[in-house]
């Protein structure tokens, strides 16, 4: 007992947890840092430690695959903001009472894995699937399957990472206050200005997380181009499982990992540094 | 509601949210189609509508072994999520502690980080440690995304708590485990409720730590992923079928007992006024 009045409530609630992300996240994560400097196709981390793997990459096209993922994230982000804004204005003023029941349909599809999500597209794009069965068999014309292009991956992004986009940006919205809008228009403010002045920047918080959010998990895609669009593009994440499992060579997928993690992180510090999560998730 | 916003820009959110509903459900539709021919190909129209795949798939005792699989990791996360994130949800949201603010970005940090390195570094430590990958380490490695998540949703839940309850109980003589148990508890049920539906639900679906984590053992979304890769298999537009409609059920049951838990709660607040 002496410990728990030494150390405050709060420390001590949050000691599992701290404890448990210490084993089971700080921790893979310094294993990989660790095979990432150790000789090329070997398996233990007891040996001399070397640059190899990070200078192989460098003198690879790694950097396509990453260049390839950061790109499709930035597309996807950006359809995503503009399909989500109105959603989650909804959500926040216009829905009322319904708004649990919309933010429940859009939470379904969360929990269920994203792998058959993307499967039933395939049955939808597919040759003699819903879309190209249906045109064929109403209309007679029967135009190219849209699967395995450039644009259906990023397709497959929007849809899998929309839900990571529209929650955080309604919790965004919602932090407007409805005095200071009305306020704006009492003052003569036209809607544009209204929305320019007014509730975009106070809504920034929730829409930058949720920027952040899609961009991170969009980055580390994997299934999107692999089911639908059919290994034509690498991504780096495909990259790392390729390194680890039919190369069977550990130490370059652990280095193209931590450079993977290098992006996010600096991204997600810099990003959520600026914020006080407690006014976005509404503490009182 | 907003009665200034013109009608007409209501009813554009409106048709807009709904088009992007039928977005979202739109795979599924697929799924449950495909699932209902009794044709070894999915070509559409559906010429031979069926139910021949449905009872092949439910009568096969690998996929028995699948679901067993899948629910046994699903059920150990969720018991164990909601505990650590309980208490990680009243340091995030209830306390005024010093290293609070750090601490909030720590908890949220897994959750911003790509799954399929997640379960890569979780396989290397492992590795590293010796252990051999089974069932038991993938719910390890679920806990590892799942605790934060839980910890956030019940943490909405904790910042509408009011202290004071747990005060008074104090001031009335209650010992610390009474008021754990007869307040705190009661008071953020809603909360762990839906923690506990997204810790189950998450780890029932997921596959990018699965993937690397389970070993020998397989779940629900590996099996599916392996049949897609090896070609078409009516099994698979069934079990999708399957857990989405499953996903969709458990979610709205859970939604009904938290709609009605706060009507009796409102209503026994009425009473007592």
């Amino acid at each position: 007992m002496n410990l728990a009045k030494t150390i405050g409530p709060g420390t001590r609630h949050a000691l599992p947890i701290l404890l448990f992300l210490l084993v089971g996240f700080a921790a893979p994560l310094l294993a990989v840092i660790g095979f990432s400097f150790i000789p090329a196709r070997s398996f233990s981390l007891w040996q001399s430690w070397s640059l190899g793997n990070y200078i192989e990459i460098f003198n690879s096209t790694s950097y396509l695959s990453f260049l390839w993922s950061l790109g499709l994230a930035a597309v996807t982000v950006l359809i995503l903001a503009m399909i989500c804004y109105p959603i989650a204005y909804g959500l926040a003023r216009v829905f009322g009472k319904y708004a649990t029941l919309v933010t429940l349909l859009f939470t379904i599809p969360l929990f269920v894995s994203e792998n058959v999500r993307l499967y039933g597209w395939v049955l939808f794009f597919i040759k003699n699937g819903v879309l190209l069965g249906t045109l064929k068999a109403w209309f007679g014309i029967e135009p190219e399957s849209w699967l395995f292009t450039n644009g259906i991956i990023v397709f497959g992004m929007v849809y899998v990472y929309l839900p990571f986009m529209l929650f955080p940006m309604t919790l965004g919205v919602s932090m407007v206050p409805d005095q200071t809008r009305d306020a704006a228009f009492d003052l003569g403010a036209t809607r544009w200005q209204v929305f320019k002045e007014v509730e975009l920047p106070l809504s920034m918080p929730g829409i930058m997380i949720g920027f952040l959010l899609s961009f991170v998990l969009a980055v580390g895609a994997i299934a999107e181009a692999k089911v639908l669009g059919g290994q034509q593009i690498i991504p780096i994440s495909h990259d790392i499982e390729i390194a680890f499992t039919y190369a069977q060579n550990w130490p370059l997928g652990a280095a193209l990992s931590v450079l993977l993690m290098l992006v996010v992180g600096t991204m997600v510090l810099l990003v959520l540094r600026r914020f006080d999560l407690d006014a976005i998730l509404g503490r009182r | 509601m907003n009665s200034l916003a013109p009608r007409w820009r209501t009813s554009l959110i409106w048709a807009w949210t709904a088009a992007v509903v039928i977005f979202m459900y739109l795979p599924g539709l697929c799924l449950l189609l495909a699932s209902m021919t009794s044709s070894r190909y999915f070509i559409f129209p559906i010429t031979k509508w069926g139910f021949a795949w449905w009872e092949k798939t439910f009568a096969s005792l690998e996929i028995h072994q699948l679901f067993q699989t899948s629910l046994l990791i699903a059920f150990c996360v969720t018991v164990i999520a909601v505990t650590i994130a309980l208490f990680g949800a009243l340091a995030f949201a209830r306390y005024d502690w010093k290293g609070r603010s750090i601490y909030q970005k720590i908890v949220l940090l897994p959750i911003f980080f790509p799954q399929s390195v997640l379960g890569l570094s979780l396989l290397l430590w492992f590795n590293a440690l010796g252990l051999t990958m089974s069932w038991q380490t993938a719910v390890f490695a679920h806990l590892v995304w799942i605790v934060p998540v839980c910890t956030l949703v019940i943490s909405i839940q904790v910042y509408s708590f009011d202290p004071a309850l747990e005060e008074a109980a104090f001031d009335l003589g209650a010992t610390k485990w009474q008021v754990f148990r007869e307040v705190t508890l009661p008071v953020l049920f809603p909360g762990i409720f839906s923690g506990a539906l997204f810790a189950f639900l998450l780890s029932w679906g997921n596959f990018p730590l699965s993937l690397y984590t389970t070993g020998a053992d397989t779940t629900i979304p590996e099996y599916l992923y392996a049949k897609m890769v090896a070609g078409y298999t009516p099994g698979v537009p069934v079990l999708g079928t399957v857990s989405t409609v499953g996903a969709a059920g458990l979610l709205l049951v859970g939604y009904a007992i938290i709609v009605m838990l706060r009507r009796r709660r409102a209503a026994s607040d009425q009473s007592e006024v």
